[in-house]
Formats: structure tokens, sequence, C-alpha cells
């Protein structure tokens, strides 16, 4: 981890609240939230919730009501924080007559970045678009634009990333890419807040999920630590059974009643919960406003 | 300053790329080449001959007639040069913000250290930087074909085509503004419904001179406060036409003549500046 551990917060909200004036909406209702550096948020949450609201607070894209936000120690939306900052927004879009190329090449000039060549090169390098330098954007595929606007946000070498749906216009094999991205990012001591609908992506590469329903956190830890024990299932000749209120320490037991009772034993497995699961606890009715499970 | 510069330099691509400067240079072209041709054709053939009126009516009669016909040549090319410079001035500003942004441009931009105030400042020089010279050059071809085959030099041809280049920069100030409040078809509209409108006041002026109607004048006043391109515009044909003015000039299409004073042009100043300070104040705190 490149940070060191006296190293602000590279994302702190405190009692973050929005209200829009259209429609008199609240999207945020006092939202405490951390991300360290090197460390990995996942954000949840079904549609409407305030996550993009969250995000954009975030990066100085929309003042909130109330609460603060904090980017790097710099009050959000000051150009420090900018600084600090790397962002793709949910629907953004580049001059389609830049190659890919120029966007970053605009983008260092905007974000003073000294890199040069070599950055464009690593950063396109690492969405997999190496080889797509000269492509212009408008000739690119929606899953590419999506790759070079993550290496955009790479630019400049930001604390804190803010990525909101990073991957929903991405194939597999480009959210392996985006994953191994972010894990090298972490390494680097970035501080990632990822704003996704795809749970399985959130699970398997981030460090703590945060969820919000109608502008509220209603869950904040490790993936493993919100899931729970789910009992232990047992495969036999005479059918798959599960036993709910069973932990890892009771298969043994289990296993050894089942050869006792005369039945063959091929499998046995200790269940936990899945996030999906937290997730479908967590948010009820409003979770059917938008939940992949990928 | 190199920040302004580096999207000032974007806009100008974007502008190149959808074709706006070749088209208007075309049209540009198009408009001189009728203005040459209806300059000759007026010179040779719409002024009495002494030989027509008698000598001693020509003799009155010709020199009005020439200077009223050089006025409204004039006017007519002060006022095509402002209509296709506002033209061109309110295409490149009305998308400049809130259609950007509604468009997801804008918001990569503005998330990086330059930030709103100085993405505005590159969006009215993108602007400027074209709509400024080309009414420039373009009034100043007007005039100088007026010199060239209609035979009048106009005294004041440069510094009128500076001011008119002015108050294009003033529109395109005034549609960017619009463009930070309203979408990109309403501020566009908008834009152009302001430039119309001051020319209907500057007309009501007129009117309100011709039957001494102080209601009109007063709204006359009133438009040139708000509008304070109209007042340069004004004043440019007051430049122009001054010889000419009375009196078939005085009710003509193409706007009120009034000399624009030290205190109007400070105002215009002022008016610049607090029309800038709203458009930032205004943005800086939308939510994108």
């Amino acid at each position: 981890m490149a940070a060191g551990a006296s190293s602000p917060p590279a994302l702190e909200l405190r009692g973050l609240a929005k209200t829009y004036r259209a429609g008199r909406r609240a999207a945020l209702r006092g939202i405490d939230l951390r991300v360290g550096p090197g460390e990995l948020v996942g954000l949840l949450g079904p549609n409407g919730a305030g996550k993009t609201t969250l995000t954009k607070i975030a990066c100085g894209l929309v003042a909130p009501t109330a609460g603060s936000a904090h980017v790097a120690g710099a009050p959000a939306g000051t150009a420090d924080a900018r600084r600090a900052t790397g962002y793709l927004a949910e629907l953004f879009r580049f001059p389609e007559w830049l190659t890919a190329d120029e966007v970053l090449r605009l983008h260092q000039r905007l974000a003073r970045s000294a890199g040069g060549e070599r950055e464009r090169r690593e950063r396109l390098a690492e969405v997999g678009l190496e080889t797509s330098a000269d492509l212009r954007v408008g000739a690119m595929s929606k899953g590419m634009q999506q790759r070079l606007g993550i290496a955009q946000a790479l630019v400049g070498a930001p604390r804190v990333v803010l990525l909101d749906e990073p991957t929903s216009a991405l194939d597999p094999v480009g959210r392996a890419v985006v994953r191994e991205l972010l894990v090298a990012l972490r390494e680097r001591g970035v501080g990632v807040l990822l704003s996704s609908h795809l749970l399985g992506e959130v699970e398997r590469v981030c460090d703590r999920v945060a969820i919000v329903v109608d502008g509220r956190v209603v869950a904040d830890d490790a993936p493993r630590a919100l899931t729970r024990p789910a009992g232990v299932e047992l495969e036999t000749d005479r059918g798959t059974r599960l036993v709910p209120d069973a932990g890892r320490e009771d298969a043994p037991a289990l296993v050894a009643a089942a050869v006792a009772d005369g039945e063959r034993v091929y499998g046995v497995r200790v269940r936990r919960s899945t996030l999906e699961d937290v997730y479908r606890d967590a948010v009820g009715d409003a979770g059917d406003r938008g939940v992949q499970r990928r | 300053m190199s920040d302004v510069l580096t999207i000032a330099r974007l806009g100008l691509r974007e502008a190149v790329r959808r074709r706006v400067l070749p088209v208007v240079l075309a049209l540009s072209v198009a408009f001189l080449v009728l203005y040459w041709l209806g300059v000759g054709v007026v010179r040779e053939d719409a002024v009495p001959t002494g030989g027509a009126l008698g000598p001693a009516v020509a003799e009155q009669v010709e020199p009005a007639l020439d200077a009223a016909t050089t006025g409204v040549l004039l006017g007519l090319a002060s006022f095509a040069t402002l209509f296709l410079g506002a033209t061109l001035a309110i295409f490149l500003t009305a998308g400049a913000i809130r259609g950007d942004a509604e468009r997801g441009l804008l918001q990569p931009l503005l998330v990086r250290p330059p930030g709103r105030l100085r993405v505005l400042a590159g969006r009215w020089l993108t602007a400027t930087a074209v709509a400024v010279p080309y009414t420039l050059v373009l009034h100043l071809g007007a005039t100088s074909i007026m010199r060239w085959r209609g035979g009048t030099a106009p005294d004041a041809a440069l510094l009128s085509a500076v001011e008119l280049s002015l108050a294009v920069g003033l529109i395109a100030l005034l549609s960017l503004a619009a463009s930070v409040l309203l979408s990109q078809v309403a501020g566009g509209i908008g834009a152009f419904m302001a430039v119309g409108a001051g020319l209907v006041g500057s007309l009501l002026g007129q009117i309100g001179d011709a039957i001494d109607s102080g209601g009109l004048q007063r709204a006359a006043d009133v438009v040139a406060i708000v509008l304070p391109f109209e007042g340069l515009y004004e004043d440019v044909l007051h430049r122009l036409t001054a010889d000419s003015r009375e009196p078939l000039l005085s009710l003509g299409p193409f706007g009120g003549a009034d000399p624009a004073g030290p205190a109007q042009l400070a105002w215009t100043a002022v008016w610049a500046l607090a029309v800038a300070a709203i458009a930032s104040h205004r943005f800086a705190r939308q939510d994108l």
C-alpha cells in the first residue's frame, strides 16, 4: 500500500444530506461513509437510492444540503479535492472525434499531469485498449468507451477513484479486466468507491460494502461479515437436504449420523448466505427496483 | 489561463468538426457577393440622373439621395453582419453548458482541477475567438465593397467594425449565460429573441421620435439599457449614416441610429461584468 497510516481518508462523508429543489425530493438523508487509502468500497442500492447523488457530491458536481464530504482531507469540490479525484460518471460521453490518446491527453492537461505518453500508454493498457490509442471515440463500442472512461478517471494519479456503474456495458472479459485493475489500484493505495448493481462483482472484489436505501446507509461492512451461516447441505442416495441451524462444526456429526442410518453420503456443503440475500433483506420492497446477479 | 485555452481549443475543434466554420464562410461569401452586386446595381441604376430631373433639381436632390442610398446600403451591411455574427455566436454557445451537461460531455471536464469558472471562460473564449474576428472581417469586407464598388468610403469603417464585433461578443456572453440557466433549445431561442427584441426596441424608439411619443422613447431607452449590444449597434449605424439620417433614414428598416455616449459605453462594460458574474455564480452552484 502506497499511502501511509497517517494519510487522511481517501473519502470521508459525514451526515451527508441532499434534497433536490425540483420536487423537494430527499435523495440523501444523513450518510456517513469512509473510504480509506487502498480500500475498495462497493456501493449498492436500488435505483433512486441516492448512489449517484452521493458519488456526484463526492466529486463536486452536486452540492450537499447538509453534512460534509472530504476527499484526501480537502472539502469536496475544491481544486485540491478535484486534483485528488478520478471520476467515471454513469452517463458520460467524450467528443466522438477525439481518439483515445487525445482524450487522455486532454485530461492530462486539465489534471496537470506530467505523465506524458508513458502514462497514456499505461492507462490504456490497464483497461485493455493498448492497441486502440488512435481509434476515434465514435468508432468505439459502448464497452470500449466505458473502458476509456475508466482510463480517463485514472489520469493524474488520483487518490480516490469514484466509479459509477463502470462495468454496466462490459462483457465478462471486460469485467475481469476491470476487476484486475481495481485490485491493482488497491495495491497502489488508491481508495475506490464502486457504485454498482452487479452484486457478484462487488462481492468478489470489494473490501467493504455499503448498502444505501432511500438515502440512508442500512449496512456497511466487509462482505464476509455481512453474510451469515445458512446451514449445512447433505447430498446422499436419498436426496439432498438442508439442515438450516447447523454450522461448520456440525458437519462431521451430520455425516456420521447419515452413514449410521445406512445412507450413502456423496457430498456435504457448509452454506452461507450470499451478498444478494443480504441485499434483498436490507432493501426489502425497494430491491425490486434493480438488482442484477452476475 | 492555459486551462481556459485548453477548453477553448476543444470548443474550436468541435466547431471545425461540425463544419460550422465552412458553412458560415460559404454563406458569408455569398452575402458579400450579393452585396457587391447589390451595391453595383443601386449605384448604376437606382440613383436618378440629372437628365431625368433637370439640372437644377438634380443638383439639390442627387446629393441627398446619394447620401440616403449610401446610408441604406451601409445600414444593410451592418444589419446583416450583426445578424450573421449573432447567429454564429449563439450557435457556438447555446448548448455549451446545460446542453453539454445533459449529453454527459461536461462532467468529465468539471471534476478536473480547473473547475467551472475556467470551463465557462473557455466556452466564451471559443465563441468570441470565432464570432468576433468573423464580424470584424465581414463588416470591413462590406464597407470595403462600399468603398470600391459604391465609391463611398465610410469615415469610421474600422471603428464601426470593432464596435459591431463587441456587440457580437456581448451576444455570445448573453447566450452563454442563457446556456447556464436553460436547455440548449430554450437558451438559443431566448438569445435570438433578445437580439430581435433589441432591434424592435430601437425601431420603437425611432417611431417614438417621429411621432413624439414619450412612452415609446422610454421603452426604447429601457431596451437599450437591458440589451446594451443594441446600443452599440445603434452607434454603428449612427457613425455610418450620420450624414444621411434625415429624412429618409429616420424610419429606416435597420434600427435606430443614436450615438452611444461615454455613459452608455460604461454601462455596457458594467452590464457585461454583471452578466458574467451572474452566469458564473449560477454555474458555480448548479447541480450537474
